[in-house]
């Protein structure tokens, strides 16, 4: 019973939203009221059928209904309550279902707190949003159905993938779609500014709040899968530059230029086309982010187990929005309103420079990701392009934008004064190279010039975010001078901030990273940067689903006890395959990691040990950008109910 | 400087900026493109004869994989069901590496004329398989029984 009503409740989501979507878009045109006000019920409905489906499913694997294909293969009655309810996004079908329900979510969000807008640009927008959502629910009822049944019906499921049995994979997918889904309202509000064609500054400012939480979320969620590929997969890699890596990252550098340019747009009126492109193609790409890891067309540590028509679909779908928003933008960006001018030196022509850097970035690692695909579509010949390439054209790329990030927020609107940004900036300057030039020495001295660059300019980012509270309070003194930076100011300054500790973290672990693969028998030891694992025997443990062999460790460093480790080898019972259970060591200032290998004989086994300096500041950068822009989303303007009067208020900056 | 010199200047150095950035892509892409080789393509020898890697990849042939008690170095065939290449490894293998499974191996030929690989790639999906290893797979009359007898059976896990 419970798959029949999870499956009604889908097909009833998907009507839903096609009324939506009539609703919304016919009533605008038409300029019909009271079709216009049934949109928000429709997105309720949508809410509440796709909540039911999920449910469904949900309920479906906590009873272990192995009548259903999908609980089936992805559950077990050892499996553990909590990985029974995260099954439902283990596998295509079931993370699809997730996928629908937090579309109707941000639809949901999208419709309440856009109440104080004009009811027909509202309406568009959310027709739109359910002209996608429809797309996304036929796409999982047709060609990815997660309540299929199965007969006849086995008396024991394969269980969940083991290494999806982790808190990490919990809440990654989760964050991640919420991440690709929020760029759906930035796209939905940019093709309804087309063809209600909204003046620039009230249509940035509306879209921005959004703009940025989808940026949050594809941040948090991109900085999870690499925490937890560090330490499930047992390499001790944090970025792979895998084609599923890349295809969440496409739309994350998209969506970061995204929200500079909407800066200009709001505060200026220039750049609007751009803006218009930039969000569409932000959206496109998360999509394209879809296809590529559901289609079955590449090879990677991530992609799922999938069939042709699936990217067909998508494929087509890809193509219909796509197609259709850049058809429409042809036509009405023309009719948009001309934005401001700026002089050369200004902080329109740092916040382009912005853009163009994370633009071609995006489109190398696109070239990078695609090439490979296009070469085998066309039969000529099957290549891949490993980390090397993308190393190559990232890195030099990078650089240049970490030394404008610092730069950008001292310089003007319209016309910029190099005389006062170089006063007000140079002691940080100073700073940062003296900090970069001492650490680097410090913690390996001559290491080469890109590890130097990295520090230094890292160091840069974070250092010359203090310039701002510095000067404030140098005129006005403590409390009047930290008060009166808006929230968008600290938010940026905090986002940038972040950036630096991620890129100090990328360039110390990235060069001072030691890494062996050893074998070790009971009683050996083995020493790295001045730690020493000794390998003192096995034992073996049993958990609710697996059994596994755990190696006992003793870290000494200088002859002081650091601290024991218990890396393991798991077999899951329902599986055939041993997975490597890695034991960390997790400091602020370095990570000692262990991961057991192979049984070779003779009591000796394969280990690999590493020692990873400042790893952790990858994450914490990340968590700090996050924090930057949800501090930046609480700004006042963004309340749209006194949204006259906060925007004087802000005029200063 | 007019709006239009301006104009010009900026667009003069957004091109100039995107040519070299892409000089620099294509630059990286000729230096690190890796070829796939099935072990019938290299038994043909369509292995260009320098000292550029490459990948191969096929199922671990049953009954192969061989290591010296108390070695990190393992050794291995990959087939794709008419040729077989001979592998060597030193290194920790992947969680899913066992008989039978797709893989592809990374490395070049050593001096002893074996595949030496520095990296072996399996995928973490036991249902999945790498579309190269896939299409460069030659079914065996053993595999096509299987196949039939399972399809006959319309049974449980291969459709899956």
């Amino acid at each position: 019973m419970t798959a029949e009503l999870g499956q009604i409740a889908l097909i009833l989501a998907l009507l839903v939203s096609l009324a939506q979507a009539w609703f919304g878009l016919a009533g605008a045109t038409r300029g019909r009221l009271d079709w216009m006000h049934a949109v928000p019920g429709a997105v309720l409905g949508q809410v509440f059928f796709t909540l039911l489906a999920y449910l469904a499913l949900t309920w479906a694997l906590v009873q272990n209904d192995f009548s259903i294909a999908y609980v089936a293969e992805n559950s077990n009655t050892d499996l553990p309550l909590v990985y029974r309810l995260t099954a439902v996004w283990g596998a295509h079908e079931g993370s699809l279902l997730l996928w629908c329900m937090l579309m109707s979510f941000w639809t949901l969000a999208a419709t309440r707190f856009s109440r104080n807008l004009p009811l027909p640009f509202t309406s568009r927008a959310i027709g739109i949003l359910g002209l996608v959502s429809a797309g996304f629910i036929l796409f999982t009822v047709l060609t990815s159905n997660p309540f299929e049944r199965l007969f006849p019906m086995p008396g024991e499921g394969q269980d969940l993938n083991p290494i999806l049995q982790d808190p990490a994979m919990v809440i990654h997918p989760p964050m991640l779609y919420l991440g690709y889904l929020g760029l759906s309202i930035p796209f939905a509000f940019a093709v309804s500014s087309l063809i209600g064609l909204e003046s620039n500054t009230t249509w940035a400012r509306w879209t921005r709040p959004w703009a940025t939480g989808a940026w949050i979320c594809l941040t948090l969620g991109i900085a999870l899968g690499s925490w937890w590929a560090y330490y499930e997969l047992g390499w001790g890699g944090w970025w792979f530059w895998d084609p599923v890596e890349n295809a969440s990252f496409m739309p994350w550098l998209v969506a970061t230029a995204l929200i500079h340019s909407l800066a200009v747009t709001e505060k200026r009126g220039a750049f609007r086309n751009w803006t218009v492109l930039l969000a569409i193609s932000a959206f496109a790409l998360a999509i394209l982010g879809a296809f590529l890891v559901r289609s079955g067309v590449l090879v990677s540590v991530h992609a799922f187990a999938t069939d042709p028509t699936r990217g067909v679909f998508i494929l087509m779908f890809l193509a219909f929005v796509v197609g259709g928003a850049l058809a429409l933008y042809a036509w009405r960006a023309p009719k948009m309103p001309p934005g401001g001018g700026f002089k050369l030196s200004s902080r329109e022509t740092f916040l382009l420079l912005n853009n163009l850097f994370l633009v071609v970035a995006a489109a190398a690692v696109l070239l990078g990701t695609l090439y490979p695909l296009f070469l085998d579509a066309l039969g000529l010949g099957k290549i891949s392009v490993g980390p090397p390439y993308f190393n190559a054209v990232f890195v030099p790329l990078m650089l240049p934008l970490l030394v404008f990030l610092g730069m950008g927020p001292y310089a003007r609107w319209k016309q910029a004064d190099g005389g006062d940004m170089l006063h007000r900036l140079w002691p940080f300057a100073v700073a940062a190279v003296v900090f970069g030039v001492t650490g680097t020495l410090l913690l390996g001295g001559n290491a080469g010039v890109m590890v130097l660059a990295g520090v230094v300019l890292g160091a840069w980012a974070i250092f010359s975010v203090l310039a701002e509270p510095v000067d404030r309070i140098r005129k006005r003194g403590l409390r009047n001078g930290l008060g009166g930076i808006p929230r968008s100011i600290w938010g940026m300054l905090v986002a940038h901030a972040g950036v630096g500790v991620m890129v100090i973290g990328i360039a110390v672990v990235t060069v001072f990273g030691v890494e062996r693969e050893v074998r070790l028998a009971p009683g050996d030891s083995h020493e790295i940067a001045g730690y020493e694992f000794r390998f003192e025997g096995t034992r073996d443990v049993t958990g609710p689903n697996w059994d596994s062999i755990q190696g006992q460790f003793q870290v000494t460093r200088n002859g002081r006890d650091v601290t024991q480790m218990h890396p393991e080898r798991r077999i899951y019972r329902a599986r055939p395959d041993p997975l490597a259970q890695v034991d960390l060591h997790p400091r602020l200032r370095r990570d000692l990691y262990i991961a057991m290998g192979d049984y070779l004989g003779d009591d000796y086994w394969s280990i690999r040990l590493q020692y990873k300096p400042m790893v952790r500041w990858i994450w914490l950068g990340a968590i700090i950008m996050s924090l930057g822009g949800l501090i930046a989303i609480l700004d006042r303007r963004y309340r749209l109910g006194s949204g006259k009067r906060a925007t004087n208020g802000n005029r200063e900056d | 400087m007019t709006p239009r010199r301006k104009r010009l200047f900026m667009v003069l150095g957004a091109v100039a900026g995107v040519g070299l950035a892409l000089a620099l892509a294509l630059q990286a892409f000729q230096d690190n493109v890796l070829y796939y080789y099935s072990p019938t393509q290299v038994a043909e020898g369509a292995v260009p004869d320098d000292d550029r890697r490459f990948r191969v990849g096929g199922l671990v042939a049953v009954g192969t994989v061989e290591r010296a008690p108390g070695d990190m170095t393992v050794s291995f065939e990959l087939t794709d069901g008419r040729e077989n290449i001979e592998v060597t490894y030193s290194g920790i293998l992947p969680n899913l590496f066992r008989e039978e499974q797709g893989v592809i191996a990374h490395g070049n030929f050593g001096a002893d004329g074996r595949f030496e690989a520095d990296e072996i790639l399996a995928k973490h999906d036991e249902n999945y398989m790498a579309p190269e290893v896939k299409d460069s797979l030659h079914e065996t009359e053993w595999q096509r029984q299987q196949r039939e007898e399972s399809e006959g059976q319309g049974g449980y896990g291969e459709e899956y």
